[in-house]
């Protein structure tokens, strides 16, 4: 279905790609309770690269985690799409992670068994799909990975791996893909690499990206910002620089001092 | 340091309690049969003494043939009335009683067949009067010689009342008694032990039982007033001279109750050695268990070890958490083998009609358990405990990464304990006795350890074989590619499965090549159209009447009918067995025996043919004589007339019908019968078996359905064998839950990572499934391999006793290897409800 469609373009996107409405996400009961997100609306807009920022504990994280369908929210509405994440079973979100959703984590992000060409087809395998090979080629050639294909992720630096783990994502072209803080356990050099190649499957082939991440610089490659603080959405940022970004962090670590 | 390493032992429950079950079972094995065999003994020594209360001194003649009860039964010799006689002249002796008692008398119960018995004896003897705790329940005493008495178990086994009409065959043909009373024993008991009891005149007894009028086989003494047991047996002793065994009744008691300690003894061994098998399969389990405890706590080992924890304190800590699984799993299998003893005891005590003395636990089964729980515990961890030893400090600070050791020691070594394990077998085969069953043993441990050390270098070439086959899904994949993932583990799981299956395998294709060699070697050469042979009896070989002989040669169609009789006999000085035929040249035509030299004419008064392997072994040739001592009836020499070349079935000493007079039976127990061509087997059938009416234990078979009878216990053996090694197989499941139950836990992220990219639950669930059935159908195949060549090497080894063609039994290997599939199904189980259960977002989480 998806493999025969172009990419997605930029005229869908008055229709949001994910949505959270009235999302709240409590912990525990009684004293022990723990508001992880309050009252949360978002919409996130196709084809464009949206990070999630925050201090730690402000629930970011929580946030990606309900809109992917990975974590149950306690009331409010989750979308992705057209279809509502919140109450599906499990199978239905098996399918929904098959058809409409990628994944890149900070770590264990590829299975060490499989060759990266493997890792990265494994999603279309799972669902029984075949890769359309001319989106493929073009995967392969942005992330840059032609030579390193038949390489175990052992044999492979911190970054390679990640930017196997993007071309996963990407390669199936799902509605969203969700990035959770993906250049968190890499060296600056290597993170400048995975993030200028998010940027251009947003810019290039209109992907939609959601990205958890506490770094300005991260930050500043995406096309809108959000910013959580206590469970809240609090302030968002649209094209922002990397300064623009660390100074609103700054502003909202005062207000939590406070 | 050692509480702290107790704690994190204790707080793996699950795994501590599938490793400690394989102990445990094993354990249970090892006193639960010492329980039982020490119940038993004492209920036979109480039994046997009981038997005895009437008796101060017991004569008895030394036996005609003494061989062991391995070798074949004894023959008591016989005493006669003149013996009796001098004894009663002994001052200080009382009562004196002549007793008869032989095996072999079989009662027509009313259904018109002989009441069977699955191996204690069918006692015929004379009536003694209610001595020896014996006690009339019914009617009277046996007085004419058409009357008899039997036992209460035996009344009730055949449904026979006072007053029947009953036939017994004994060493003559069937004869017919008035059954005139039922007896049982003191305490309510209605039979001394499973035994089946005929009691007749004394006469009768005589020649029934023994042929010999005048004769008995014991004389009971009852010591005067006043006189010891122990000085009447000496006065006996002294009075009698050489050639009696002279017991007071407490000796006899415990002699008798010997004998069959013997065989509890021999069985209790059968016992221990499936627990052997128990305990040796789930010291592959521990083993493991351990190893994966190590690799699970490389990080806490290490900070230990940067806390200043010696190598050798590593070590002792992981040997002190070793005893105590030893220690747990050594009580709880007492205490389940001290529980399983006591029901089988009580069991066996209610189908053998014995009193059952009350449960014990011996101090071998206390010992056995410990000795044995804690001994394997230990050697099983003392690997991993090495191991663990050798982890480096800075190992707490990385991320943990097992380096993968190269396999090239393990393969060495394997190779070379292999090789060495098959070259002990071969030298077992050419050895004899207990040489050859310790070389045996140590042959094939050697070879299991060998294999098993091998196998982590063939787990990878051929688990990726393997899992070619489950290779088209890709949770197949993915799970090929996990059990491919850590080839120690894989193999030792793996190894456990192997065990059972090899052993099985084995044994089987021993069995096999046996059958088919036999089958063979009848196809080629046995021409007999039908024979006439008992259907197996304990005891006694069942015979027909002589006389019928000509009734059935004259039957139309028939040709020739060859009896053949036999007896054991002392022959060259060597018990055995001898042969006497009414038709040599019948035989050696059905038999295609060729001549080797001399004639295979009938052979006539004295004399006597013989196979060429024993002739040559004996040094004896065509011209010489041989002294042949009978069972009854004094030691001769006879002529060898011929040689014969021995076949599978047919070797030995061969003697013309003059010997039969000096036989226990002077009845035919076989006959080769041959047809006319053309004529009708069916009507010849009938005809045989009507004559045949009063033998009721007497088949009629032709040449397949003969075979097919002999072969049928190879079969029961079969079963039995694979029932107990089920044992194993059930361990080496508890083995692949432990493993996958590892694996599941250890790449909780992986999975977690699956299901996040779309992995759907019951595709988790396929792909745990496809990691155990790899290692399992390894483990099968392994097991094929080396029981295949186990086999091949006992049947190499035999080759010269008969065992000319190694046949695979590939039905069973088949099966085996289906039910390796099954294993791995059944052992994923729960290992894979685990991975299906996987929380996505804690999986992932990162830390």
């Amino acid at each position: 279905m998806t493999t025969a469609a172009p990419p997605q373009s930029r005229q869908r996107a008055e229709t949001a790609a994910a949505r959270a409405a009235g999302v709240w996400k409590v912990y525990g009961s009684g004293e022990a309770q723990v508001v992880a997100l309050r009252d949360v609306d978002v919409e996130l807009e196709r084809g464009r690269f949206t990070a999630i920022m925050g201090p730690s504990g402000s629930g970011k994280s929580t946030l990606m985690h309900c809109l992917a369908g990975l974590d149950s929210v306690t009331r409010g509405q989750v979308s992705i799409g057209e279809t509502a994440v919140t109450g599906l079973s499990d199978a239905g979100l098996t399918k929904l992670r098959r058809d409409k959703v990628g994944f890149i984590f900070q770590q264990f992000n590829l299975l060490p068994t499989l060759s990266a060409e493997e890792n990265i087809l494994l999603p279309l395998a799972i669902a029984g799909r075949r890769p359309d090979p001319a989106w493929y080629a073009t995967v392969i050639d942005t992330v840059g990975l032609r030579d390193r294909l038949h390489h175990r992720p052992s044999q492979l630096s911190g970054g390679q791996q990640q930017r196997v783990a993007c071309a996963r994502a990407l390669v199936a072209r799902p509605e969203v893909i969700f990035a959770d803080e993906p250049t968190g356990n890499l060296d600056s050099r290597s993170g400048a690499e995975v993030l200028a190649f998010l940027r251009r499957s947003v810019t290039e082939y209109g992907q939609t990206i959601i990205m958890v991440t506490h770094d300005a610089n991260a930050a500043s490659y995406a096309d809108r910002v959000v910013f959580l603080a206590d469970g809240a959405i609090v302030h968002e940022l649209t094209s922002p620089s990397a300064d623009a970004v660390l100074d609103t962090m700054k502003s909202l670590d005062r207000r939590d001092g406070r | 340091m050692l509480r702290a390493s107790l704690k994190s032992l204790f707080s793996r429950k699950l795994r501590l309690t599938l490793s400690v079950l394989a102990v445990v079972l094993g354990v249970m094995f090892v006193s639960g049969s010492f329980v039982l065999t020490d119940a038993l003994g004492r209920s036979f020594d109480n039994m046997f003494s009981s038997s005895m209360t009437s008796t101060d001194v017991l004569v008895t003649a030394k036996p005609t043939i003494d061989v062991s009860e391995l070798e074949g039964e004894s023959v008591p010799g016989l005493l006669t009335a003149a013996d009796r006689d001098r004894v009663a002249a002994v001052a200080g002796a009382g009562q004196v009683v002549g007793e008869v008692q032989a095996d072999g008398a079989r009662v027509v119960g009313a259904d018109g067949k002989v009441v069977t018995s699955y191996g204690p004896p069918r006692f015929g003897g004379n009536w003694t009067g209610e001595t020896g705790g014996l006690r009339l329940r019914e009617g009277r005493a046996p007085a004419a010689a058409d009357e008899i008495a039997v036992n209460v178990l035996l009344a009730e086994l055949g449904k026979l009342k006072v007053g029947d009409r009953v036939g017994v065959l004994t060493t003559q043909p069937k004869q017919v008694f008035t059954l005139v009373g039922v007896f049982g024993y003191e305490g309510g008991l209605p039979s001394r032990g499973p035994v089946q009891e005929v009691r007749f005149t004394e006469p009768v007894a005589q020649r029934l039982m023994l042929g010999t009028p005048g004769a008995y086989t014991s004389i009971s003494v009852t010591a005067a007033a006043g006189t010891d047991a122990a000085a009447l047996r000496d006065a006996i002793r002294a009075a009698l001279g050489d050639g009696y065994t002279v017991q007071t009744g407490a000796e006899a008691a415990a002699a008798i109750a010997g004998d069959f300690k013997e065989a509890l003894a021999f069985f209790n061994k059968i016992l221990l050695g499936f627990a052997g098998v128990a305990l040796f399969v789930g010291s592959f389990l521990i083993l493991n268990t351990f190893s994966i405890i190590v690799a699970e706590r490389t990080r806490e080992l290490a900070l230990q070890r940067a806390l200043g924890a010696s190598r050798r304190q590593v070590i002792r800590t992981m040997l002190v958490e070793s005893l105590v699984i030893g220690g747990i799993a050594s009580v709880a299998g007492l205490a389940a083998g001290v529980g399983v003893g006591a029901l089988l005891a009580n069991l066996a005590a209610d189908m053998n009609k014995l009193v059952l003395a009350g449960i014990g636990v011996p101090p071998a089964a206390v010992l056995g358990a410990f000795g044995v729980g804690m001994i394997v515990t230990l050697i099983a961890a003392l690997l991993p405990a090495v191991r663990a030893s050798r982890v480096p400090p800075i190992a707490a600070l990385q991320e943990v990464a097992i380096p993968d050791r190269p396999l090239t020691r393990l393969t060495v070594s394997g190779s070379v304990l292999a090789a060495a394990g098959a070259g002990l077998i071969t030298w077992a085969m050419a050895a004899d006795g207990d040489t050859a069953m310790w070389l045996l043993l140590g042959g094939v441990l050697g070879a299991f350890v060998g294999v098993a050390l091998l196998s982590p270098a063939l787990a990878r070439p051929t688990v990726s074989l393997l899992g070619r086959l489950f290779s088209w899904s890709v949770p197949g994949r993915l799970g090929r590619l996990n059990s491919g993932r850590n080839p120690r583990r894989t193999a030792i799981t793996a190894a456990a499965l192997m065990v059972g299956v090899a052993l099985i395998t084995g044994v089987n294709t021993m069995l096999t090549s046996v059958e088919q060699s036999l089958r063979g070697n009848a196809a080629e050469s046995f021409q007999a159209d039908l024979i006439i042979s008992g259907q197996e009896s304990p005891g006694v070989l069942p015979t027909f009447d002589a006389a019928l002989l000509p009734g059935m040669r004259r039957l139309p169609g028939v040709v020739s009918v060859a009896a053949e009789y036999n007896d054991q006999a002392v022959i060259d000085g060597e018990p055995g067995w001898a042969k006497a035929v009414t038709d040599l040249p019948a035989i050696v035509r059905d038999l295609s025996l060729p001549t080797v030299a001399g004639s295979l004419a009938q052979p006539g008064p004295r004399e006597v043919v013989l196979d060429d392997e024993t002739a040559r072994e004996s040094g004896l040739s065509v011209g010489d004589t041989v002294s042949v001592r009978p069972t009854r009836g004094e030691p001769a020499e006879y002529r060898i007339t011929g040689v014969y070349q021995r076949v599978e079935f047919y070797g030995g000493y061969v003697f013309g019908t003059d010997i039969t007079a000096q036989m226990r039976s002077q009845q035919p127990s076989f006959a080769y019968v041959t047809l006319a061509s053309g004529a009708d087997e069916r009507a010849v059938r009938d005809g045989l078996t009507a004559l045949l009416a009063d033998s009721p234990e007497m088949l009629v078979e032709n040449q397949t359905e003969y075979l097919d009878r002999q072969l049928g216990d190879v079969a029961q053996l079969m079963l039995m064998i694979q029932v107990l090694l089920g044992l194993a197989i059930v361990i080496a499941i508890l083995g692949v839950i432990n493993t996958l139950a590892m694996s599941v836990l250890e790449r909780t992220r992986e999975i977690g990572l699956l299901r996040a990219i779309g992995l759907g639950r019951a595709a988790t669930m396929r792909m745990v499934t496809v990691e155990a059935v790899v290692i399992t159908v390894f483990g099968a195949l392994l097991g094929l391999v080396v029981g295949a060549g186990l086999g091949a090497v006992m049947v190499r080894g035999l080759a010269d006793d008969g065992l000319k063609e190694l046949a695979l039994p590939w039905a069973q290997m088949g099966t085996y290897l289906a039910l390796g599939v099954v294993v791995g199904v059944l052992a994923a189980v729960l290992p894979a409800i685990s991975a299906a259960r996987v929380n996505v977002l804690r999986a992932i989480a990162h830390d």
